[in-house]
């Protein structure tokens, strides 16, 4: 049943993310990737993170995306033009992420040898509580300054988006 | 039931590393359309797709060690990024009502 849910949360997280890079219109691809997050969510699950799942659905493809969609709608983007500059990306870019991947999946698999197997209900530690007493006791002050930094992020974005009175 | 399933259908775990590379997967992508894209939205959507690819790790070595602490970092991620989409989203809509365009490659204003 694990390998099951694994296998296809993880494939529907890829094809949604290649989705979302080849989708010409932006709206596509917002769509896309609220089914990735969606997809990572079950797969946070199956990993006992049941916070952050939660979370992941609520603050992600819930407020963040949302803020997306907004903001295409507003704007009224449509679908994207073609380039007319060929860069530097155009030729690199391939090759470039294809290493990062092999190389990365290279350092997994030669570092990562004490690796458990996961098994859905094999680690509990990631619910409410156990978040919420590690994030008052331990992690305080970062949850602190946490807030100081939305408050900025609050009072930036409505600086930025204020329609200019003069 | 349990007939038609293959035996150990219920026990079968999977490998850590399978969520690893998962994420490496994720990760890869999100940076490719990050160079390849470009108009400014959908950029930015590969951003949090990185985002969201380096939680999954963040999660899945929380599991790995037994420890609640990845997860934390991970929460920590998710506040930034939406103290982030939030700045980055105002950012934008600036850029659209002074140039009129979601196009990285018009709003060159910087160059020479």
């Amino acid at each position: 049943m694990d390998v099951l849910l694994f296998t296809f949360f993880a494939l529907v997280a890829i094809v949604g993310a290649v989705s979302l890079v080849l989708q010409k219109h932006p709206i596509s691809s917002a769509l896309s990737l609220v089914s990735v997050m969606v997809a990572l969510s079950v797969l946070f699950l199956l990993l006992g993170a049941e916070f952050i799942a939660a979370a992941q659905l609520v603050v992600y493809s819930g407020a963040i995306m949302v803020l997306f969609v907004f903001v295409i709608m507003l704007l009224n983007a449509g679908a994207e033009r073609e380039s007319r500059k060929a860069g530097l990306a155009q030729f690199l870019g391939l090759p470039l992420t294809a290493a990062l991947l092999v190389f990365a999946s290279y350092v997994i698999t030669q570092s990562m040898s004490n690796a458990k197997a996961v098994k859905f209900g094999a680690f509990t530690g990631g619910g409410p509580r156990e978040v919420g007493w590690a994030l008052f006791t331990q992690y305080l002050l970062p949850f602190e300054v946490t807030s100081i930094l939305i408050l900025v992020a609050i009072a930036g974005a409505v600086v930025l988006a204020r329609k200019e009175i003069d | 039931m349990s007939q038609l399933l293959p035996p150990g259908f219920f026990t079968a775990t999977v490998p850590l590393n399978a969520y690893l590379i998962l994420s490496a997967i994720l990760f890869a992508i999100g940076a490719f359309g990050f160079l390849f894209r470009k108009n400014i939205i959908t950029i930015y959507m590969c951003i949090e797709l990185m985002l969201n690819a380096v939680n999954l790790s963040f999660v899945t070595f929380s599991y790995q060690f037994g420890k609640v602490d990845g997860q934390i970092y991970s929460f920590f991620v998710m506040v930034v990024a939406a103290a982030e989409a939030a700045v980055g989203l105002a950012i934008i809509l600036t850029i659209f009502r002074n140039r009129n365009t979601l196009q990285i490659d018009e709003i060159d204003s910087l160059k020479n």
